[in-house]
């Protein structure tokens, strides 16, 4: 993952406590709305929590250079992903495509110049969000972008608790004793891609980078994450960050 | 059809009952499925739980159980099940554990009702699922629709027509713009009164001629042909056609036959489109249609021993494709015997005219259309009674050494026991069959019927049909009077029997190379088509398949009520069994044989075949006193 900056860690022990606060000062009618609405608290139970895993492709990995394409969602919980639930938009960066990231995503230049601003795609977007737990496939993509991109357009940011499967995917498989043994022995270390990450639990192979397929991919394998690794009386706290 | 939904859309496409729903059905699906991943050893479904939903198996594996327990069906990607419940009471009758990490993809409802009202294929996939052996019949009755398919369903458009009068030209222009590889020539006028027509005016027209693409090639280019000739001066007088509601077989036959490639469908007289050979080919590819149509197209017995591999892919093919046993015996006796005419149609060329006519039989599986991929050929050849040793037996021996040479040269090995035209003894005109069959069944003993009882499996394959015809009635006639006849058929039937009472398990046969395998042939089907005769010389059936023979015993009162369905499930059941552990084979690369190993034989097709040897067992007991041997005069 060459390019990412180090970024400042955002590590919320209170998310309940900090959406209440930024609902407080919050001036745009959408942020405000957004942060009013209340999200489980960290001791339900992850079975009761609704869910809405999230994926955007970008023109690169630096949110100040960078800018958002496309952005896919889709409501789930443990039990069911509906698809009716999903939603897509193609939306314009300010800078106009590079070719390397037309060929990566398949967006072509000429969606991408039909399309609108993302700001003009805030209001539904940030609606599907509110009172449902975001789930991402790493999320500092996710996180410094939407970030960035609503703080350039209205002047104030959004953060919000996410649980990120690719962390998970990381705590099995970096952070144990055995993945520490396997780099003491020069072993590569077990790769926490999204496609990897769902081999693993005998999910199949989608064709990659599309939002929305990416964000369907992501929701099966936090379910499959859970129904392997954890129970459905799981507390939220254990999967928020 | 938004792109996003492509993955499920395009999986689901790919499996039946959906592979053949319209874009438009498919896409509602996709649209409204909804998802969710079971670790293995986790319930899908419960017992009783209210079903709102059809299930269909994304990814991973799933076991289906009976309410006692015990395993109902193992399914896998692309399968669907709950429909069952779905359709009656809506509550899970059948729970359902995933035996794999399983991605489930569930359907409402109200859009699987939809399915049902709006697609028949579909309603009938999901009807169709009821205990194996019942719904045997149903499979049957879509087999013999598929066998008389009409042409018109390949017709996909209205022919190109025009006027005989305009220039090649022209005409090849319309063509080319109509993107069709052929174009019809008419004009006014009705003296030929089989293709004339009236359009929407009133105007009677008459069809005279076709002009492919080649003929624009073969009768104008290469015939230097000014472009301005007329199409009338270029066609052929003599027109192939085929009427709309013939059968797709019958339309390649008359190709065949006529050695054209496009044929104009007529309705009447009016012409309502044209199919090309490749129309035909893309759709009977699947049924091992084409493989026939290839063995007339063959002109050697090299060309013809080379479709042998064909023959079993096509076995394999129809198998894995759902076909039941009786599709697969008529498939491949169909097969068998088109080799088989084909050969004599070389022969014929080779040897020039039969000197008197004659009639070749078979016998055997393919004269009851059961023929498996593990055969050898039963054949014989019924003579004119005009047939004189001197003069003509050398034609008929040479005839017969073509066909036998040439079948052992496609796969079907040559007759261990001499039941093969070859042999003088089954060289024969018409009257000495006829005192073979007397004498059989007037003086039997169960040492001389032993290997004559295959001719009283018989069909003719090519020539004069009405010699068999004329043995088949005598059979019919004498059989039934016979006692002592059907008692020494009877004993003989009882020679074989099937593994049973040893312990309930199956017992496995050490003879060489076979241990620890059981011969599914000698111990199951064949003790059960040979009883199967008996019961039918004894009611006088003429039919020669055992399903069918069956049908002809259920109607007179031989055997207690349910007794014939139940021979005709373990039969289907053992057939299966049998083909499917051939296809096994096949596809581990090893030689197919009638046996079938332990290890490749799940639970429920152990319990299954302990069923079927159960019947067969009782069945031969019922034999035994049915034809007793009567009392010595």
């Amino acid at each position: 993952m060459k390019g990412i900056r180090p970024r400042q860690r955002v590590n919320q022990a209170d998310w309940n406590g900090y959406m209440k606060k930024r609902g407080a000062v919050a001036q745009d009618d959408i942020l405000k709305r957004f942060f009013d609405t209340e999200l489980p608290g960290p001791d339900t139970p992850i079975s009761e929590v609704p869910m809405v895993a999230l994926d955007m492709e970008t023109t690169g990995l630096d949110e100040r250079r960078h800018a958002i394409v496309s952005i896919g969602l889709i409501h789930f919980t443990l039990d069911r992903i509906p698809l009716s639930s999903r939603r897509y938009w193609v939306v314009k960066p300010p800078r106009p495509l590079s070719e390397e990231s037309v060929t990566y995503h398949h967006i072509t230049h000429s969606e991408v110049s039909d399309a609108p601003d993302l700001d003009e795609i805030l209001e539904p977007l940030l609606d599907e969000l509110a009172g449902r737990l975001v789930v991402v496939h790493f999320r500092n993509i996710e996180r410094p972008f939407l970030d960035a991109a609503v703080k350039s357009r209205r002047g104030e940011g959004v953060l919000f608790p996410m649980i990120d499967t690719m962390s998970l995917e990381a705590r099995l498989h970096r952070q144990t004793l055995w993945s520490r043994f396997r780099r003491w022995l020069g072993r590569p270390p077990v790769s926490i891609r999204l496609d990897a990450s769902r081999q693993r639990y005998g999910l199949p192979t989608y064709q990659g980078h599309h939002a929305l397929t990416d964000a369907l991919a992501t929701a099966e394998l936090f379910q499959a994450q859970v129904a392997h690794r954890y129970s459905r009386d799981t507390l939220l706290k254990t999967f928020w960050c | 059809m938004d792109v996003e939904l492509w993955e499920i859309r395009q999986h689901m496409g790919q499996f039946p009952p959906f592979d053949g729903l319209s874009d438009e059905l498919l896409d509602a699906i996709a649209e409204s499925v909804e998802i969710r991943y079971f670790k293995t050893g986790t319930e899908v479904l419960k017992l009783n739980e209210v079903l709102d939903e059809l299930c269909y198996i994304r990814s991973g594996a799933v076991e289906v159980y009976r309410r006692r327990g015990e395993l109902y069906n193992r399914l896998g990607e692309g399968d669907i099940f709950g429909h069952f419940s779905l359709m009656r009471n809506h509550r899970v009758r059948f729970p359902a554990t995933a035996i794999e990490d399983t991605l489930m993809y569930f359907i409402p409802k109200d859009i699987f009702q939809r399915l049902c009202e709006e697609d028949e294929d579909f309603a009938d996939f999901v009807e169709l699922e009821r205990p194996r052996l019942e719904s045997v019949a149903q499979q049957q009755k879509k087999s013999n629709d598929m066998m008389v398919t009409r042409i018109r369903k390949l017709v996909t458009r209205y022919p190109v027509m025009v006027e005989s009068t305009i220039s090649v030209q022209d005409a090849a222009i319309q063509v080319g713009q109509a993107q069709a590889s052929a174009v019809l020539v008419i004009n006014e006028g009705s003296d030929n009164p089989r293709y004339s027509f009236k359009d929407s005016e009133g105007k009677t027209w008459q069809m005279c001629g076709i002009l492919t693409d080649s003929d624009f090639r073969n009768r104008v280019v290469a015939k230097g042909l000014s472009p301005q000739t007329s199409v009338g001066d270029v066609i052929s007088d003599h027109l192939i056609t085929v009427q709309s509601d013939a059968s797709v077989y019958e339309a390649m036959l008359i190709m065949l036959r006529s050695n054209v490639h496009h044929l104009p469908v007529l309705y009447r007289q009016r012409p309502v489109g044209v199919v090309h050979l490749s129309d035909i080919i893309r759709y009977e590819t699947h049924s091992g249609l084409y493989l026939v149509s290839n063995i007339f197209n063959q002109a050697s017995v090299q060309g013809l021993a080379r479709l042998a591999s064909d023959v079993r892919a096509a076995f394999v093919r129809m198998l894995q494709e759902g076909a039941n046993s009786v599709m697969v015996g008529s498939a491949l006796s169909t097969i068998g015997r088109s080799f088989t005419r084909r050969l004599l149609e070389l022969g014929e060329q080779e040897l020039g005219p039969p000197p008197v006519p004659y009639c070749f039989m078979v016998n055997g599986s393919m004269a009851r259309n059961e023929q498996g991929i593990v055969t050898d050929q039963d054949n014989a050849l019924i003579l004119s009674d005009r047939f004189d040793p001197e003069q003509h037996d050398e034609y008929f021996k040479a005839l017969a050494r073509i066909v036998s040479d040439g079948l052992d040269a496609c796969g079907y090995p040559y007759c261990k026991g001499d039941i093969m035209a070859t042999n003088r003894q089954w060289r024969q005109p018409l009257h000495v069959w006829k005192g073979y069959f007397e004498e059989w069944i007037a003086n039997p003993t169960p040492e001389k019927l032993l290997h004559s009882s295959i001719f009283f499996d018989l069909d003719s394959i090519y020539g004069e049909d009405h010699y068999v015809e004329t043995l088949q009635d005598l059979i019919a006639q004498r059989a039934p009077q016979a006692p002592r006849f059907l008692a020494a058929m009877a004993r003989n039937a009882l020679n074989r029997t099937p593994p049973l009472g040893f312990f309930r398990t199956i017992v496995m046969e050490k003879d060489g190379k076979h241990n620890n395998s059981i011969n599914l042939k000698r111990r199951g089907t064949a003790p059960m088509v040979d009883l199967i005769r008996v019961h039918a010389l004894a009611c006088g059936s003429k039919a020669q398949n055992s399903f069918q023979r069956l049908n002809d015993i259920d109607n007179t009162q031989l055997l207690a009520s349910g007794v014939s369905d139940k021979l005709s499930y373990a039969l289907e059941f053992l057939h299966m069994s049998r083909l499917r552990h051939q296809m096994i084979d096949l596809q581990e690369e090893r030689e197919p044989d009638n046996n079938i190993e332990p290890e490749n034989v799940d639970d429920s097709e152990r319990h299954t075949l302990k069923d079927a040897f159960q019947v067969l067992s009782n069945a031969q007991k019922f034999l035994k006193f049915r034809y007793p041997i009567p009392a010595q005069r």
